[in-house]
């Protein structure tokens, strides 16, 4: 499937029992093929936007759309079955293989028995995981890395037109997180699938980001590209979010980022 | 011992009986506690009603509800059938809330994600995964409903319990001793069958 734009016009949520709205008047635009990363601290709303996408939170006013079509107006399992979803807890099914995890979406689509198989093997050589040693694993016979890697080729498995990623490293160690992103960064570039990547850290953001938006308590701070956010930020709180750590770190990153897409500024 | 050296096949046939009673209330019982147990499961407030309200019924002794229900359907199979069935549903209704509640969300909001429908969600995730309690549930209702059933020979001339009454009233010690002797070995058979089918059902996919 080609890559899909995904577009937040005035998106509003609140919950029940709720005082204030959980996000409010959301409205930018993830282009096709573009990774672009929510930022915020918790509770600033950017998971609730985040399954706006793939109608786990539905919206109490304004609109989201998936390659121009208002996602209220698919179904919500076949809209989710296009649509890869990772989350921070993993969720592999603990009752079936690693094989038949990742091969999940393909054999609700329907795919047949051969097709399964040899997906599932490529998907794992994908993530870097050695089929033969791993297809028939249990999920609690792998390493929290390695539970991860099975997370995201089973949210790619079906070639999904865009990825939803809900702090899908927080649980991991520095170093295993660091291997992650790389891999990451190589499988979205050689998919290009869209994506959008929820994260709370702000080093992560700009090693991953091609475009960053920065939330909080529900509403947008700014949207930009990193250096953009790094040189201008647009109010006094994003300033001191991106500023808080280590800026020569900071713009290392995002420097080497750009080289790597070869579009250097 | 005597007894069943003498009556074999008199012993056999109300175990017989006595396993068809359980096995049919214990397949009604599960019809009706099932679908129970996962409606309260999804609403967190009715849960604790419902279980209280089946716990309360539980503590009913088992031959004051039999002497209701022999007013109401008369002597038999029936009376015994139903408080069999009212009995369990307790044990039953309580594992089915604990075995879907008890499932990782973390699962659960993944199978949603990816897209499967609620009854993908409850068949492919949630039901696999509750079995092993559901299963705990089903084995410690099978071992009260097999003691239970022994007042079957009470008031329906059902099962082993039979063996019991009559001796009782015979003063046939050999036949009491016969009757709960069979119908504690059922229990222990019972009881060691659906552990081994705990454990298969808890073991991991790998493994099998």
């Amino acid at each position: 499937m080609n890559p899909s734009a995904i577009r937040f016009k005035h998106a509003t949520v609140r919950y029940p029992n709720s005082e204030r709205n959980a996000i409010e008047d959301i409205s930018f635009e993830c282009g096709g093929g573009e990774l672009v990363v929510l930022l915020g601290p918790s509770g600033c709303g950017k998971s609730t936007l985040l399954r706006t996408v793939n109608r786990l939170v539905p919206l109490d006013a304004g609109r989201v759309c998936v390659d121009e079509k208002d996602v209220t107006e698919v179904d919500a399992v076949e809209l989710r079955r296009s649509i890869g979803y990772v989350i921070q807890a993993v969720g592999l099914f603990a009752h079936m293989s690693v094989a038949q995890n990742v091969a999940v979406v393909p054999s609700l689509l329907g795919w047949s028995h051969d097709e399964i198989a040899g997906r599932v093997d490529e998907l794992l050589q994908l993530v870097g995981l050695d089929p033969a040693s791993y297809r028939n694993r249990h999920p609690s016979q792998l390493s929290g890395g390695e539970a991860q890697r099975i997370g995201v080729a089973r949210a790619i498995a079906a070639r999904p037109r865009a990825l939803l990623m809900d702090e899908p490293f927080g649980a991991v160690d520095a170093i295993v997180r660091t291997a992650l992103q790389r891999e990451l960064i190589r499988i979205v570039g050689e998919l290009k699938t869209t994506t959008l990547f929820v994260t709370h850290d702000v080093d992560e953001a700009f090693r991953l980001a091609d475009r960053i938006v920065v939330l909080r308590s529900g509403h947008i701070e700014q949207v930009g590209l990193p250096h953009e956010l790094f040189d201008r930020p647009a109010t006094a709180y994003v300033r001191d979010l991106i500023h808080a750590g280590d800026d020569v770190y900071r713009r290392y990153f995002m420097h080497g980022r750009e080289l790597l897409r070869g579009q250097p500024q | 011992m005597s007894y069943f050296a003498t009556h074999p096949l008199r012993v056999a046939a109300l175990a017989g009986g006595h396993i068809e009673l359980v096995a049919v209330a214990l397949v009604v019982a599960l019809a009706i506690a099932l679908p129970l147990g996962l409606f309260a499961a999804r609403r967190p407030r009715v849960a604790p009603w419902l279980l209280g309200t089946l716990g309360a019924i539980y503590t009913i002794p088992s031959l004051a509800l039999l002497a209701l229900l022999v007013r109401g359907f008369g002597l038999g199979f029936t009376p015994i059938f139903v408080a069999l069935v009212v009995y369990a549903q307790f044990m039953l209704a309580r594992n089915v809330v604990a075995g879907i509640t008890g499932v990782d969300p973390a699962q659960v909001d993944a199978a949603r994600g990816l897209g499967m429908s609620p009854l993908q969600v409850l068949l492919r995730v949630e039901f696999p995964q509750a079995l092993p309690v559901l299963l705990g549930g089903v084995r410690i209702a099978a071992i009260a409903m097999i003691a239970i059933a022994t007042l079957g020979g009470y008031v329906g001339g059902v099962g082993l319990g039979v063996l019991i009454f009559n001796g009782l009233t015979l003063h046939q010690p050999q036949m009491i001793v016969a009757g709960s002797l069979a119908a504690s070995a059922l229990a222990i058979a019972i009881d060691a069958l659906l552990r081994l089918a705990e454990r298969i059902t808890r073991a991991p996919a790998g493994a099998r």
